[in-house]
């Protein structure tokens, strides 16, 4: 089969500590000081090897997932694929017309209409004028937002607003296709919609190379997967194998915590600390269900955001979602109100909810229908055992659980009695 | 297997290859070729935005031309009595206003344009020249709006340019090409050292000071004109009058001094820029 990209000993090197001296000033006086004899403390510059010789052939055709944890090298290898950066070292030769999708809606102005838009857009993503031109009213008529075409997309919500991009996006026809986690913005629809899109893409003899945390959704679309940890190949497989060996090597711990100077997230959020416990400690190893489940968070806020949306997903075993909270969710009257500096929250998963089993936690701090501040995959976990139940039909002889990643007790009513009385 | 055996072993179109080495300079221009498309949005949406985001939209494009040409006229004309080489004072500097506020435009556009483009330059590529070049072409729309105005000053005094005027075209280039150059240059280290941005409007206030603009280069005396000439605004402007006034042709060696300051400015502007780019991403 012939091959789509060949990467041969790639490698990325930031120098972490050079940015530091950002101004011309900084320069400058440095400069002098050093000509007037001065010693002046070197800034202190590091090597940090995002990738380290990646090795890679990709067939033509091949729908390839690319997981890995935070700082493993998946957004460099992107971008470098993507040619939005060079590689420090070695070399990578990508055959036929290559898109990449690292957000949806790049280079979109809040003061032009969704028509300007989309032809910018779609040229930004390397679409020819006439091209966008004969498939403009099939991309209109794909984000339903045809009565607003002529209207400055500074009046869309958010949510036409992403339709509108996506839209664009899905009409770009590459031969090889990059995408990061534009999945994990916008709603469940949406992302099925996304997801649809790109079976359609590999079904249609292209490439795709995909980077995502969502690992249901890889395994179902993914005809490969590639493991990078620490800047390296870990793994390169079939996907089920690949994401059950990664999911094995990250969450097996039940708290996770960060030093000062760490933390996931950007400027002005971040993540500090993330636990999981239970209100009754009789075994550390398993929760009962009988009692609620705590999941604490530190998050560190440098500027109050009123779209900001602190919470976590919770995993079942085969990677489905099972719910996600937020502090936002609760009517605002009695939510918890997070504040500038370090907050400590807690969430408390109610008694009686869980089935038992193995769970994953995955903290999800963004900016509500904008943008991730920390998108990871399931970072802690923790084990149930059924408990809650006071049947005697409750437990079955041999152990097993019953079906279902959860096991309320639900209120059952006769019918029949009250026809009658 | 290599590279360039790609195309027979693969019968693709074309294949990219990525690495850290540079590739040459007409690579670059195909490129940019191919991504016409883009310029020309790009440069439609600067106008568009412009003309759509402030109130009196076009207004603005005929009031600064119109109100820095009167207070010019009555300080420097009127009142300092500077000379003018025989043409109605307002004429006289207008012709120097238009190429120098679409020079200053242009080159504060161009010098912030690679860090205004951040969200672009961080997540999608496309040749990064196209930045740069879209924003000193798009401050034309306004240089065309100014011709109209001074079409109409031109009548008023009953003026009339004579064959010089068919030059002109020439001279335009030639402010494009000094904006440009100087911006391809800042808009670099402005990825950098963010204090460029800052220091773009003060330098452009000092050099409007150095060039012809509100007084006559005849003021500088001869044995400096060739210091003076360092500045290719000089050149742009003296050629500006010429082609339009028609009264004295620019003297050639100054002008081809300013001419070549602008050629080097441009050659290392492009290494410079050509250079720094593989690392925007990195720093910016």
């Amino acid at each position: 089969m012939a091959t789509a990209i060949s990467i041969e000993k790639v490698s990325k090197c930031y120098r972490l500590g050079e940015t530091h001296a950002r101004t011309l000033a900084d320069q400058a006086t440095a400069v002098v000081q050093r000509l007037a004899g001065r010693k002046v403390a070197a800034a202190s510059v590091e090597d940090f090897w995002a990738l380290r010789d990646i090795e890679l052939e990709i067939a033509k055709g091949e729908m390839v997932g690319i997981i890995g944890g935070n700082g493993a090298g998946k957004s460099t290898l992107l971008k470098i694929l993507s040619r939005i950066t060079q590689p420090t070292s070695g070399r990578a030769i990508v055959r036929g017309q290559l898109s990449s999708l690292l957000e949806v809606g790049t280079g979109f102005h809040p003061e032009l209409t969704g028509r300007e838009n989309v032809f910018l857009n779609g040229t930004i993503l390397g679409m020819r004028k006439a091209e966008v031109t004969r498939r403009f009213d099939e991309i209109v008529a794909f984000s339903g937002v045809e009565r607003f075409i002529d209207t400055p997309v500074k009046r869309y919500s958010s949510g036409m607003y992403v339709r509108l991009a996506f839209a664009v996006a899905a009409h770009l026809e590459p031969d090889v296709l990059v995408i990061d986690e534009v999945l994990a913005v916008g709603d469940a629809e949406f992302q099925k919609r996304c997801l649809g899109k790109m079976n359609d893409v590999a079904r249609g003899g292209r490439t795709v190379l995909f980077v995502s945390h969502n690992m249901q959704a890889l395994s179902m679309i993914c005809s490969r997967a590639v493991l990078l940890a620490g800047g390296k190949v870990m793994m390169d497989g079939l996907p089920d194998a690949v994401i059950a060996h990664y999911l094995s090597s990250t969450a097996d711990k039940e708290t996770l915590s960060w030093n000062s100077a760490e933390g996931l997230g950007s400027e002005f959020a971040r993540l500090k600390g993330f636990r999981v416990s239970s209100a009754s400690a009789d075994d550390a190893h398993s929760f009962p269900t009988s009692s609620p489940v705590c999941v604490e968070m530190d998050v560190e806020i440098d500027e109050m955001h009123s779209s900001l949306c602190v919470g976590f997903d919770l995993f079942a075993e085969n990677s489905v979602v099972v719910l996600r909270s937020y502090d936002t969710d609760a009517d605002p009257a009695v939510r918890v109100q997070l504040r500038p500096g370090r907050n400590r929250i807690r969430c408390e998963i109610p008694p009686g909810l869980l089935s038992q089993g193995r769970f994953e936690l995955a903290p999800r701090i963004g900016l509500h229908n904008q943008e991730w501040i920390v998108h990871t995959d399931p970072l802690i976990q923790f084990h149930t055992h059924l408990a809650h139940g006071t049947s005697p039909f409750w437990a079955t002889l041999d152990g097993k659980n019953r079906p279902g990643a959860i096991s309320p007790i639900l209120q059952w009513r006769s019918l029949q009695a009250q026809s009658e009385g | 297997m290599s590279a360039e055996l790609d195309d027979n072993v693969f019968g693709h179109e074309h294949s990219i290859v990525i690495s850290s080495e540079t590739r040459p300079f007409s690579a670059d221009l195909k490129e940019i070729w191919a991504y016409r498309d883009l310029l020309l949005l790009l440069i439609q949406r600067d106008v568009s935005v412009r003309y759509k985001q402030s109130a009196i939209g076009l207004a603005w494009a005929v009031l600064q031309p119109l109100v820095l040409m009167l207070i010019f006229t009555i300080v420097f004309g009127r009142l300092a009595k500077l000379p003018s080489e025989g043409y109605p004072y307002s004429v006289f500097t207008l012709c120097a206003l238009l190429p120098w506020l679409y020079f200053s435009r242009a080159l504060g556009g161009t010098s912030d344009s690679i860090v205004g483009a951040a969200n672009l330059v961080t997540k999608v590529y496309f040749p990064r020249l196209i930045i740069p070049i879209s924003k000193a072409a798009s401050g034309l729309v306004d240089f065309a709006v100014g011709f109209v105005i001074l079409a109409i000053v031109l009548a008023w005094h009953r003026v009339l340019p004579g064959p010089e005027i068919l030059l002109l075209p020439v001279f335009i280039a030639f402010a494009m090409l000094t904006a440009f150059s100087t911006g391809v240059w800042l808009t670099a280290l402005n990825v950098k050292y963010r204090d460029i941005g800052l220091l773009v409007p003060f330098l452009t206030q000092i050099w409007m000071y150095v060039s012809p603009i509100a007084y006559s280069s005849s003021l500088v005396p001869d044995r400096w004109r060739w210091l003076y000439s360092i500045n290719p605004i000089v050149g742009v402007v003296e050629g500006f009058r010429w082609a339009l006034l028609g009264r004295q042709p620019p003297i050639l060696g100054p002008l081809l001094l300013s001419l070549s300051i602008v050629l080097l400015l441009l050659v290392t502007g492009l290494i410079h820029f050509r250079r720094t780019e593989r690392t925007f991403v990195d720093v910016i």
